[in-house]
């Protein structure tokens, strides 16, 4: 028999569930929008991919290890905050390191508009970034909330929910990156 | 009292619709090409369809609520459906309708899907923000080249033609144009700024104008007259006064306006 | 008597001090009814801006000096200028598909009364139900911000179609400011829509009450769960191609616009986009779009037939397979929008084919509505009443749609007033009589008092009759070739013989605008001074009626509900009363 508290606890799954579903139509409607673009006109130009990009996705990956990690030492509010706590710092790492792909794009004079295939890539890692920082913020503010009461078994389904979230935005990245390479 | 003044009302609103349908009153122009009585008559179709089933929807609606209305000592029945009647007339709506959309597609394959005739007359249609410029290609046969640095309004050169080439030359560009009776036309639609759409309604034509590409739309005009040319897409503060006109002349009018226009 | 089953908690406590209990509530109840009073805010704004659409089109140059007052560039010395015209044409789509149909029938009434129809004491998320109609009310107020700007609202219509909304002043006045704070209000809206609609599907499935299993669950519900499925579904796009759109004008991409263009004689600097692009886009949005305005309608509709009607509803199974086919096939056939834009023309009859599809269900509700009424015991109820008017008019609107789905009769409608006549009357007028019969039905539940059924019955006759005489014309219009959106009818030949249908269509809609003063008099005077109610004025059976009027904070009181029986039972044979609560325990015995 299900108590009280885990029927209330399904809910938060079926709503980020549902709310990675609207964002899958969102990079959905984006990756046709490439696909009709690019065969078009015939003004496209291949944009290199950032050397960063690399190392930067399996600084992704690896955070979506960490964090799954902590998720699952969750009763041990010692290891809990530090996974969570080195999980949150890779997550900021990759954002940053997003930056530094768009600084090297810069560098050689690629801008947003400087071609078809450009505007996308931006458009692409610019939209994923805004969702990534979504994340962070969930990382961060469960880290503040659980920093006084040293334990996490109160946010249980925070974390859960975070995690599955962070998950989903480590596969859509993975999904955007080699469409971007493949589809070049 | 006041449920049969319903079902009345209803069906009043009924009988005016159906009275302001078949009088046509206000109606399609006759047609004025060889795909438009085909189109005519699919619309027909339709209505005789359409109608058939909006009077009797609405009869029933009227009868349903004078004949159930509640009464003293009365009770509902009580029933949840009849999956026999839901069948039969899913069935039923699903092939009325089906065989007379299928039945019209033949008239869109015709006109948008066969490529037109060998020797049909191309015309060239541009709008812009807010006029139509009409280009014909000339004695040679041949579409000049145009580009958009070479465009002057102000100097006469709405399409940016290159005139130091011969082909552009002979090429005319006015803003109303004229065409053969009887003989296939392929109009050549472009534009210069936004989506506009070019329409004639005696021809029974409509067409977005899209920048970017160029659309071939296909037609044979059956009878003479001037028709108007208007803007069906929302172009701007100036959309509603995009006209135009489209004069269906016999083959020597036609020929005497060629040389009339070029004279300019 | 009913099985209760306890709570261990409520969801939350009851609120204190007015910001928590009133503004920043997080009571599904108070939510909808904020949801509806921004619908009514909203709907008023938008018939305002149709009565001077309506001046402008018989008695152009008319001068009307508080418009001179209020914007003295749109329309100097009162004068409506062609653009300002097209600004409020604009306003008025944009108002009213957005924030009236998206709003009210779900957000408003799905709010309210969707947890209590299923047991619940409030929605699955009810902070993120709050935030929900914050962020819509803030896309309301960013969207009226384009009033204010220079250049004022912009002039693209409601579906925005580059590249006359991509580039910019040079296109033409409110082209500037007014249409970035369009895309921008629009892309707050998707966000806010999004939340609320998996907080609506979340609740659905998961917040049940016991006994409360799918098939017995109230077809309003139902129509609520597949509205905010196509929600969730569809408002992504319409954010990506506002992001595109938002690119295009502001970061010099082209996605949109294509190369080569001259604007008055500029050359553009864009190269290689597809104005096609943003149509697919758009309208693979606004198709569904159209159907969440009219689902909760139809919900509503099957609901109110059957509770005074006295029956079940005919066909309970088919209707809610209907509603699904619905939902489905409205993501198949965006491309009927299309058909002259100059996509592939295979592609047109591809998309016929599957429009016709949807007749079919929608045909099945149709019959099935007629159905519930066959063999009733019909009482006329204001709210019953206009459920009867959704019937007649949904039967009206859906039947033009057969013309305009077939390529080749399209071709001399698009872009007509018949096309304006079709989704009026299905989507403008079918789907406010759903909400006019949700508000006479449920204002005893919510605020424990009738409104007036006169002014109800007088507001029903005025509108019901003015609608169709407003409307009714247009279709002869768009025969006749009137194209849409045209600032002045004086500039061709053709649309002279018109201007007397155009005269009144303008003095109907007048006339039926002023009659729904009788329902906001009826709201005020219901609010204030009507007849007191109890639980169950209606007689009817689902559990909304089975609570206080109005309903208690956590609306069950602590003792959620145990379901026995489906929605309808209506006169159940054995029965003294003709109701039957869903609460009611079973007797064994075979039902008929």
């Amino acid at each position: 028999m299900t108590t009280i508290a885990s029927r209330s606890n399904h809910r938060y799954y079926i709503g980020m569930y549902l709310g990675l579903g609207a964002v899958t139509m969102f990079f959905a409607a984006f990756t046709s929008a490439y696909i009709v673009r690019k065969g078009l006109s015939n003004d496209w130009q291949t944009t290199m991919m950032p050397a960063i990009l690399w190392p930067n996705t399996l600084v992704l990956l690896a955070s979506s290890l960490v964090l799954g990690k902590a998720r699952r030492c969750i009763d041990n509010w010692n290891r809990f905050n530090l996974w969570w706590l080195i999980g949150s710092g890779l997550g900021l790492t990759f954002l940053a390191g997003q930056i530094w792909a768009w600084q090297q794009l810069v560098d050689r004079g690629v801008y947003v508009n400087t071609n078809p295939s450009s505007s996308f890539f931006y458009l692409f890692t610019g939209a994923h970034g805004i969702h990534l920082l979504g994340g962070i913020v969930a990382l961060l503010y469960i880290s503040w909330r659980v920093w006084n009461s040293k334990a996490a078994t109160s946010e249980r389904t925070a974390v859960g929910v975070t995690v599955l979230y962070w998950h989903f935005m480590d596969g859509l990245w993975v999904y955007l990156f080699l469409f971007l390479l493949i589809w070049r | 009292m006041q449920v049969k003044l319903l079902a009345f009302t209803i069906w009043a609103i009924t009988t005016v619709t159906v009275v302001l349908f078949a009088g046509k009153y206000w109606w399609f122009p006759e047609s004025a090409s060889s795909h438009g009585e085909s189109v005519d008559r699919q619309f027909m179709y339709t209505l005789w369809v359409t109608g058939v089933v909006f009077i009797i929807a609405q009869v029933a609606l009227g009868y349903l609520l004078i004949r159930y209305r509640e009464r003293p000592g009365r009770k509902a029945i009580y029933n949840h459906g009849n999956n026999k009647m839901e069948l039969t007339w899913t069935l039923a709506t699903t092939v009325l309708f089906y065989v007379m959309v299928i039945a019209g597609q033949g008239i869109w394959y015709s006109l948008y899907i066969e490529a037109a005739p060998q020797n049909a007359l191309q015309i060239e249609i541009t709008g812009q923000q807010f006029a139509w410029n009409i280009r014909y290609a000339g004695p040679d046969g041949e579409f000049g080249p145009i580009s958009p640095e070479l465009i002057n309004d102000s100097a006469g050169n709405p399409l940016g033609l290159d005139l130091q080439n011969s082909a552009a030359q002979d090429d005319l560009v006015v803003p109303t144009m004229a065409i053969p009776i009887n003989r296939p036309i392929e109009l050549l639609l472009r534009s210069k700024d936004v989506t506009h759409a070019f329409s004639v309604r005696e021809l029974r034509i409509k067409q977005d104008t899209v920048p970017g590409l160029v659309i071939p739309i296909q037609f044979t005009a059956t009878r003479t007259g001037r028709f108007e040319i208007s803007c069906a897409e929302l172009c701007g503060l100036g959309h509603h006064r995009m006209r135009s006109f489209i004069e269906v002349l016999s083959e020597e009018d036609y020929s005497n306006w060629l040389v009339e226009q070029s004279e300019y | 008597m009913a099985e209760v089953e306890a709570t261990t908690h409520t969801v939350h406590e009851a609120p204190t001090g007015f910001w928590r209990k009133y503004i920043f509530s997080l009571d599904h109840k108070v939510i909808g009814i904020q949801y509806w009073l921004l619908a009514l805010f909203s709907v008023t704004v938008g018939m305002v801006l149709s009565i001077f659409i309506r001046i402008n089109l018989v008695w152009p140059g008319t001068e009307i000096p508080i418009l001179g007052q209020l914007f003295p560039v749109g329309a100097p010395d009162g004068v409506m200028t062609p653009e300002f015209y097209l600004s409020f044409l604009t306003m008025h789509g944009t108002i009213m598909v957005f924030f009236v149909l998206t709003t009210a029938p779900q957000g408003g009434f799905g709010n309210y009364i969707l947890p209590i129809q299923i047991g619940a004491d409030d929605m699955a998320f009810p902070v993120l139900n709050m935030l929900s109609f914050w962020v819509t009310f803030l896309a309301l107020v960013v969207l009226m911000a384009a009033f204010f700007v220079t250049g004022g609202p912009p002039i693209s219509g409601w579906t925005g179609y580059p590249p006359l909304s991509a580039l910019g002043e040079i296109a033409g006045p409110g082209l500037g400011i007014g249409q970035d704070l369009w895309i921008i209000s629009i892309a707050i809206f998707c966000i806010a829509a999004l939340l609320g609609a998996l907080n609506f599907i979340t609740t659905t499935l998961d917040l049940r009450a016991k006994g409360m299993t799918l098939m017995k669950m109230p077809l309003t519900v139902w129509s609520w769960f597949v509205t905010a499925i196509l929600g969730l579904l569809a408002f992504g796009v319409l954010l990506a191609a506002g992001a595109l759109l938002l690119l295009d004008r502001n970061a010099g991409t082209s996605f949109f616009i294509p190369g080569g263009l001259v604007v008055s004689d500029q050359i553009i600097d864009h190269k290689g986009g597809s104005p096609l692009l943003w149509q697919h886009l758009f309208w693979f949005f606004g198709h569904p779009e159209v159907y969440i305005a009219i689902l909760p309608g139809m919900g509503v509709t099957s609901h109110i037939l059957s509770t005074f009607a006295r029956k079940p509803v005919f066909g309970y199974r088919a209707m809610v397979y209907a509603m699904f086919a619905i939902g489905i096939l409205g993501f198949m056939v965006w491309g009927h929008h299309m058909f002259a834009s100059g996509m592939s023309p295979y592609t047109a009859i591809f998309f016929s084919l599957m429009t016709t599809a949807i007749a079919v269900p929608s045909a099945i509700k149709t019959f099935n509505w007629l159905g519930t009424l066959w063999g009733g015991n019909i009482r006329f109820t204001s709210a019953m009443l206009f459920s009867i008017g959704f019937v007649s008019l949904f039967v009206t609107g859906g039947v033009s749609g057969i013309f305009l789905n077939q390529p080749a009769t399209d071709i001399a409608l698009h872009d007509t007033y018949f096309v304006v006549a079709h989704f009026h009357i299905i989507m403008g007028v079918a789907s406010i009589f759903g909400m006019f019969a949700g508000t006479y039905f449920w204002f005893p539940k919510m605020f424990g008092r009738y409104m007036s059924e006169s002014l109800g019955k007088a507001h029903f006759w005025t509108t019901f009759v003015g609608v169709y005489a407003v409307f009714t014309p247009m279709h002869f219009l768009g025969l006749a070739g009137n194209p849409r959106r045209y600032a002045e009818l004086t500039a061709f030949d053709f649309l002279k013989p018109l201007e007397p249908v155009h005269l009144f269509i303008s003095i109907a809609a007048f006339l039926t605008i002023s009659s729904q003063f009788l329902f906001f008099g009826n709201l005020i005077w219901g609010f204030l001074k009507g007849k007191k109610a109890g639980e169950n004025p209606w007689e009817a059976t689902t559990l909304e009626w089975e609570i206080p009027s109005p309903p208690p904070h956590d609306n069950f009181a602590g003792k959620l509900p145990v379901i026995h029986r489906g929605p309808y039972e209506f006169s159940v044979p054995g029965e003294d009363k003709d109701y039957t609560m869903q609460t009611e325990p079973e007797v064994s015995q075979d039902k008929s």
